[in-house]
């Protein structure tokens, strides 16, 4: 649910025993002893950039609504976020 | 004659072009001709570009009349679909995406366009990426050019395979843990991953973003670099693009190995699963290169197997993040007459990824939950440190690093699709390269029944000068070079 995946009823187990498996796999890391390693997020020495807040073209309103499953008045559109009292 | 046209190099093909004996339109001929006759069988194509290829290859020759040169004018190309062309519809292989059309185009495939390149379609690739066969497709599978009964490879199967069959001169793919150089090899290709930084990733539809990089697949390893040194370069829409310059790629390559060094790791030389036929090519590739003058030495790579542990925790933690942008709100399939956003969410995910998406996805969130978090994703990019420390420690003794693609050859359709796991062990040999970040090729290096083998050779950093000065002494000393599959 945290990921909002809908999953077919009935494939729940199917995905389980598949995810224990890896799972089983995975935890091999846990004989590492990683105590005094650091982690790395980025590989590549890359500093930090920023640009100047200057603005700049960018996509219209019409080609980012382009793509859109559904526009209302240059709003995307989705279904009702709250319940309706 | 004209099928002639589907078998040249791109250096070999720029000649003719230049001369005038051939025209860019008769390139598009050929190859289109080519396609029809053997992509219903191959299947490397999602789509076909007319309106782009039309209109490319008439400015092509307009420009060549004029004496204009560029290094790919009218050369064609096939790109993956996970690289976004503005206007032409790009889907990451996923129902998700079906019928998105983006309003710009991939940094890499750009420069391709500017040096002359010119576009035949998208190819056929594993669902955003995932995959080691092109089978997680939500479209169709691809075929081996070499057997059409086996899998090309993945996730860039349909590049691999569009490549090895005549169907396209030079193709684009993406490599986040194998899936340049995997398919490659199993199609018997020169495919390369450059260092992580070196080609823009803007416009390229993320799986992990810290593992992802763009490549070329080719014919020859001249054509690789030349492809790649355009493709290289600091981009100003990717933060983490490098500033470091694009024709460094090229930096004495055709120098030959004669003193170098070449590191044969013993955890990879081997590994678990590695057929002996195709251990048999890497001893004879290994011998070639000691004969033109290299040294190959014995190193070691300790944390090799925890490798595709800590993969399988930071691909797809990275992807369960990158894909929680599909809605159904912006783009793509959506399912809008949900009664509820959260229906909406439910219903359009469902309905939209395929299983290895969702394992994927699962996984990640898990990994990155809170509770978990501590013992999956950090002990993952700790163990990540401990992986590209194996690698600089091995860089010490050698200048590269040389090993099998792959432990097997293409395998039959179906034979992993059951046991996910058996199919992750596909990149064991590959996916360390991404964790470090190191450039790496992949280059035909005979066949075991028949079947092609690739010789991996992986350097430092920002060394892919280095990697393709060994692939191409390999390829020149061994005249073995990639060769099209006939198919049909």
């Amino acid at each position: 649910m945290l990921a909002r995946l809908g999953i077919e009823p009935g494939d729940e187990a199917y995905y389980a025993e598949q995810l224990s498996g890896i799972l089983e796999h995975i935890d091999r890391l846990q004989q590492l002893d990683t105590e005094h390693i650091p982690p790395t997020a980025q590989v590549v020495e890359v500093a930090s950039r920023l640009r100047e807040d200057e603005p700049r073209p960018s996509l219209t309103q019409e080609e980012a609504l382009a793509n859109a499953p559904a526009a209302v008045n240059g709003f995307f559109r989705v279904p009702s976020i709250q319940e309706e009292t | 004659m004209t099928d002639d046209l589907t078998r040249l190099t791109v250096k070999e093909a720029h000649r003719l072009l230049r001369l005038g004996s051939v025209s860019a339109a008769d390139m598009v001929t050929a190859h289109v001709e080519r396609i029809e006759r053997l992509d219903p069988h191959v299947k490397a194509y999602l789509r076909f570009t007319p309106e782009l290829w039309e209109k490319q290859a008439a400015e092509a020759d307009r420009l060549i009349h004029e004496g204009e040169s560029r290094p790919l004018l009218g050369i064609p190309i096939a790109i993956k679909d996970v690289l976004c062309v503005r206007g032409v519809e790009t889907t990451a292989g996923s129902q998700i995406l079906k019928g998105f059309r983006p309003p710009y185009t991939a940094t890499a495939v750009q420069r391709l366009f500017d040096a002359g390149a010119l576009m035949l379609g998208v190819t056929n690739c594993d669902e955003f990426a995932m995959g080691s066969s092109t089978e997680n497709s939500s479209y169709f599978p691809t075929r081996n050019p070499w057997d059409l009964e086996r899998v090309p490879g993945g996730s860039s199967g349909g590049s691999a395979a569009a490549v090895a069959a005549g169907e396209a001169m030079i193709a684009l793919g993406t490599d986040t843990g194998g899936s340049i150089r995997q398919p490659a090899a199993l199609c018997g290709v020169v495919g390369m991953k450059p260092t992580y930084g070196r080609v823009s990733r803007y416009g390229l539809i993320a799986f992990a973003s810290s593992l992802d990089q763009v490549g070329p697949f080719a014919r020859s390893v001249d054509d690789a670099a030349v492809v790649l040194s355009l493709m290289s370069g600091f981009d100003p829409l990717d933060a983490t693009s490098s500033e470091r310059p694009g024709m460094e790629v090229l930096n004495n390559y055709g120098a030959g190995v004669k003193g170098m060094r070449l590191g044969v790791p013993r955890e990879y030389y081997d590994v678990k699963g590695i057929e002996p036929g195709v251990k048999a090519a890497i001893d004879a590739a290994l011998a070639v290169l000691r004969m033109q003058g290299a040294e190959t030495v014995d190193v070691s790579l300790p944390h090799t197997d925890y490798g595709l542990a800590a993969y399988y925790i930071i691909a797809p933690a990275e992807c369960s993040s990158n894909l929680a942008r599909f809605d159904g709100v912006r783009y793509g399939l959506s399912e809008v007459d949900a009664p509820n956003i959260t229906e909406q969410y439910l219903e359009t995910r469902r309905k939209g990824f395929g299983g290895e998406v969702l394992r994927r996805v699962m996984l990640g969130t898990y990994a990155l939950s809170s509770g978990y978090y501590d013992a999956y994703y950090l002990k993952a990019q700790k163990v990540r440190t401990l992986i590209k420390r194996d690698f600089d420690e091995a860089f010490k003794k050698c200048d590269a690093i040389v090993s099998a693609t792959s432990p097997t050859v293409a395998f039959p359709l179906g034979a992993k699709t059951q046991d996910p796991l058996s199919m992750y062990l596909c990149d064991v040999l590959t996916l360390g390269g991404n964790l470090a970040g190191l450039p790496g090729i992949s280059v035909p290096c005979g066949t075991s029944d028949g079947l092609p083998v690739g010789l991996q050779v992986l350097a430092p950093q920002w060394g892919e000068n280095v990697a393709l000065r060994v692939a191409r002494a390999y390829e020149e000393a061994s005249q073995v070079t990639a060769q099209v599959a006939d198919v049909v």
